[in-house]
């Protein structure tokens, strides 16, 4: 019997495992894929939102400026990619500029540190190639980018080091509750556990109708991107945003904590829950909403366009607390942006909901963070020296556009404690395969590396979810 | 961390253009030369490239990639060029190339002259925005072609191929080959962008159609390609509704270009040329940095691996001279190569007549299929020279060698340029 269940293994369902993980309970997470990370948070836009957008006195504003402050300090434990480069709302016209005063008094309100509002030469000289008519800016230093499904994984990895129990390929299919408890089926298992939290992001309001508790409706919203190849890192400096619409946040361009540049995302309604295909349509918008912005996006230095799906609901807010229809569901939906941001401070939020539930919680004595893996590539040479006498596989390089190496790549799969099966999951841990060729050399060599380490056939290596097979068969085979 | 190492040559890459360099250099008197190479062999593309076809104008007569290789791995072999595998370069500054390999852990060579020769890798589905589902089942033609000749896999059964280009084409036949129906090869242009005796030893012998002024506008499949859409486009290469033709398959293979690697290059600091992607060279094959030269397919795209055998020779040999001290660095005298119309790009881009023994060779691309043309070669508003060509197409290079006295009647600059002939009617 679990104390607690998480069903979903998005980066609230990581950062709530994470945060159990510090107390004496039995808990696990629940995730319906072959890895972590691979839903709503995969597809990201990766920015850490200093947090003057949401309306005062919601949990949104209250949860987006304490995640702001968290991400840093766990992204500087686990060695994520984090770049604390700040953010600007650019304004056109009177319009807009008196939207950017509204921000900075919500800002103030929901206790934004640092914003400073920019004239329009003030602006120019931190981002000299922003489009010339360009009026003005709030500036927020503390907003950031992180690699979101690094920080997923990476507070995943701090919970499963400290005795979570993670249960992947495990889809919920029925919820049962016997004697003020649940038997949760998930994949070939029967969970028992007396407490559920249910972060299942784009399908978190059909588990809540397993226990009777739909009182939501979640809408997936598609987001289309572009990401930029590292040459051109540069042509802005800060998350450059435009004033929202009524469509969304509107399209941005910034650095990504990687070191390329993200051009997204357009906000596109009536989506099935599982559409992330991108469209001529959706693309050339962006495109033309951010030649807004700057007119120097070279998209022949696209080197993947993706689309995500943001979690929506049916409530202003985030959804998090106890069911009304079912007690002890927790529920952790509708996190839509900036839930990113938020995550951290809702996996800290979710232990004060479980105590005012009734659940005693005592803290662990030793509680710690799992060991950072090393990325070769930002090491000093001598650092680099080093590393390969200790290591002669750190001197093989698997992934040329990223210089990731084989010594990298075994490291995410003997020291990790949710094992990555797939390319894409090595990609996810290790970054192979995120570079301009887009794993068009390094593809083939991670295949045989995960073909030895696990000792299975070709066919069976997956590139990202079932189905996805990389060979279809053997040649030659039949005349052998 | 060990001490730097020096070294007269250091080349990057052991594909034809270094294999080629490396020998050129060595036989024009320097024999201390370390040929540094990622892959556990030499040889670069060409070992994937079982096919034949290559070689014709080299060593005429037909080899396979490997065979083709194999040739310069000979000739390698009677030369004192150090050959390093299982190097991967990870940058270059003030000609020391910082590198790590399994062997010798991370090492610093400090070198008089570079050859950057690091070849070019396939244009894949980002820069062309190909929208749909993101299922497996997208490769590049190379790619699949790494899969099937080097590891032995199929990646599909049943296959569409986006773009013509000659990559694309190989890969067409040879899936067939191998038990896999190639349904469709679909070209944006109206057009080939691959060699014609590919397009007919590749497509036609086998009954596989091309179809031109075609896109794919969708690729369907969630987790796997189920199938994709190819759409008709019109003059302005946009889509034309109402032209989808759907096709079930497994696979998408991108053929849709070659793009100089040049990523080294850049962290020294070197001028590219926007037109090529590759680094500005002038006749003797150097880069704007004093004693770094480049060759092969990291300068510009060839057609056929004959032209970089022997464009990375005269790199090879210019740096033996430069090393020997030769060969003096003189841009200030250099006049530019410009492209006038209907050209995408030269090389080299700028010539020094003074270091010209006899001609030079200017290699470009044109841009666009022309029947009975003439490249003219003028300067100053006066035309120096005009060489007559039966066919242009942007898929096949053209080279035109300019004897030094035109060269030097050039004042500034020259600017080539490509017209096409009115018809004269006998």
């Amino acid at each position: 019997m679990y104390d607690i269940t998480i069903i979903g293994g998005g980066v609230c369902g990581a950062a709530i495992a994470m945060y159990l993980s510090k107390y004496e309970v039995k808990c696990c997470l629940l995730e319906k894929e072959n890895d972590i990370a691979i839903g709503t948070t995969r597809a990201n836009s990766g920015i850490v939102h200093a947090g003057y957008d949401p309306e005062p006195d919601t949990l949104m504003a209250r949860l987006n400026v304490r995640g702001c402050e968290l991400i840093e300090e766990i992204c500087e434990k686990l060695n994520i990619p984090y770049n604390k480069c700040g953010s600007m709302v650019i304004s056109f016209d009177a319009k807009d500029e008196a939207h950017l005063h509204k921000l900075y008094e919500r800002g103030i309100a929901n206790g934004v540190r640092g914003m400073e509002l920019l004239g329009k030469d003030a602006l120019l000289e931190r981002e000299p190639n922003l489009a010339p008519n360009v009026t003005g800016a709030l500036f927020a230093p503390s907003a950031a980018v992180v690699n979101p499904w690094r920080l997923c994984i990476g507070m995943a990895e701090t919970a499963a080091k400290n005795g979570v129990d993670f249960f992947l390929n495990s889809e919920v299919t029925a919820i049962e509750k016997i004697n003020g408890a649940f038997a949760v089926t998930a994949g070939d298992k029967v969970i028992d556990t007396k407490y559920i939290i249910n972060a299942a992001g784009l399908y978190s309001d059909k588990i809540a109708e397993l226990v009777g508790a739909r009182d939501f409706e979640i809408f997936a919203s598609k987001g289309q991107y572009f990401l930029l190849d590292k040459t051109s890192y540069g042509i802005v400096n800060t998350v450059i945003f435009q004033c929202p619409t009524e469509k969304g946040k509107g399209v941005l361009v910034s650095p990504t904590a990687d070191g390329n540049i993200i051009v997204g995302p357009n906000a596109e309604s009536g989506n099935e829950r599982d559409d992330v295909s991108t469209t001529r349509e959706g693309l050339d918008f962006v495109a033309a909403e951010a030649a807004k912005t700057t007119k120097l996006i070279d998209y022949r230095e696209n080197i993947r366009s993706f689309a995500g799906l943001r979690a929506n609901s049916d409530k202003p807010d985030f959804i998090i607390g106890e069911s009304a229809l079912c007690r002890r569901f927790i529920n952790v939906a509708g996190i839509k942006s900036p839930g990113l941001t938020s995550s951290p401070a809702i996996g800290e939020y979710v232990i004060e909901v479980l105590e005012d539930c009734g659940l005693i919680l005592t803290e662990k004595e030793n509680w710690e963070y799992p060991a950072p893996h090393i990325g070769f590539a930002e090491l000093s040479n001598e650092e680099k020296a080093k590393l390969c006498e200790e290591n002669r596989l750190y001197g093989n390089v698997i992934c040329r556009c990223n210089v990731i190496t084989e010594g990298e790549i075994l490291d995410a799969l003997e020291n990790s404690y949710i094992k990555p099966t797939t390319l894409d999951g090595i990609k996810r841990r290790t970054g192979s395969g995120m570079g301009r060729c887009q794993g068009g050399f390094c593809g083939v060599k991670i295949h045989e590396i995960l073909r030895k380490y696990y000792g299975v056939p070709a066919e069976e290596i997956l590139w990202d979810k079932d189905g996805s097979y990389i060979v279809k068969e053997k040649v030659g085979e039949s005349n052998d | 961390m060990k001490a730097m190492t020096k070294r007269d040559i250091v080349i990057i890459g052991a594909g034809p253009a270094g294999m080629a360099a490396a020998v050129a250099a060595y036989e024009a008197g320097v024999t201390d030369i370390l040929l540094l190479e990622r892959d556990c062999e030499a040889g670069g593309i060409l070992n994937q490239c079982i096919h034949n076809g290559f070689g014709l104008h080299r060593f005429g007569e037909e080899l396979t990639g490997p065979e083709y290789a194999g040739k310069f791995i000979e000739m390698l072999k009677n030369t004192s060029v150090t050959l390093q595998l299982g190097t991967t370069v990870l940058n270059i500054e003030n000609k020391i190339v910082s590198a790590v390999s399994v062997e010798n852990g991370f090492e610093q060579i400090e070198a008089k002259a570079i050859i950057l020769a690091m070849g070019c890798r396939e244009r894949n589905r980002g820069p062309i925005s190909v929208p749909g589902d993101r299922g497996r089942g997208v490769f590049t033609a190379g790619a699949a072609q790494r899969y099937l000749n080097i590891e032995g896999y199929l990646v599909g059964k049943k296959v569409v191929i986006l773009g013509s280009g000659d990559i694309g084409l190989i890969m067409a036949r040879r899936m067939t080959l191998e038990g896999a129906k190639v349904l469709a090869v679909s070209e944006i242009m109206p057009y080939s962008n691959g060699l014609s005796r590919n397009v007919a030893q590749c497509l036609e012998d086998f009954g596989i159609p091309l179809y031109l002024s075609h896109t794919v506008t969708n690729v369907i499949g969630k987790n796997a390609v189920e199938g994709i859409v190819l759409s008709e486009v019109g003059p302005d290469m946009k889509p034309i509704p109402g032209t989808e033709k759907h096709f079930e398959c497994d696979t998408l293979l991108l053929s849709v270009g070659l793009v100089p690697e040049n990523e080294l290059t850049r962290t020294a600091g070197i001028e590219l040329d926007p037109r090529t992607r590759g680094a500005s060279v002038g006749e003797d094959m150097q880069t704007a940095e004093s004693g770094v030269f480049a060759c092969g397919n990291v300068l510009h795209v060839h057609d056929l691996v004959d032209y970089v055998s022997a464009e990375s020779e005269r790199a090879g040999l210019n740096a033996a001279k430069y090393v020997l001290g030769g060969c003096v660095k003189d841009d200030n005298d250099a006049i530019p190569v410009k492209n006038g119309a209907d050209i995408s790009y030269t090389v080299p881009q700028r010539i020094n007549v003074a270091n010209v023994e006899k001609s030079v060779d200017i290699f470009m691309r044109v841009r666009k299929k022309m029947d009975s043309a003439d490249i003219v070669v003028e300067s100053d508003g006066e035309k120096i020279a005009s060489f007559p060509r039966k066919f242009l197409a942007p898929a096949e290079m053209q080279k035109i060698t300019l004897p030094k006295v035109l060269l030097e009647r050039a004042r500034g600059s020259i600017t080539v340029y490509a017209a096409e002939r009115e018809e004269v009617k006998e």
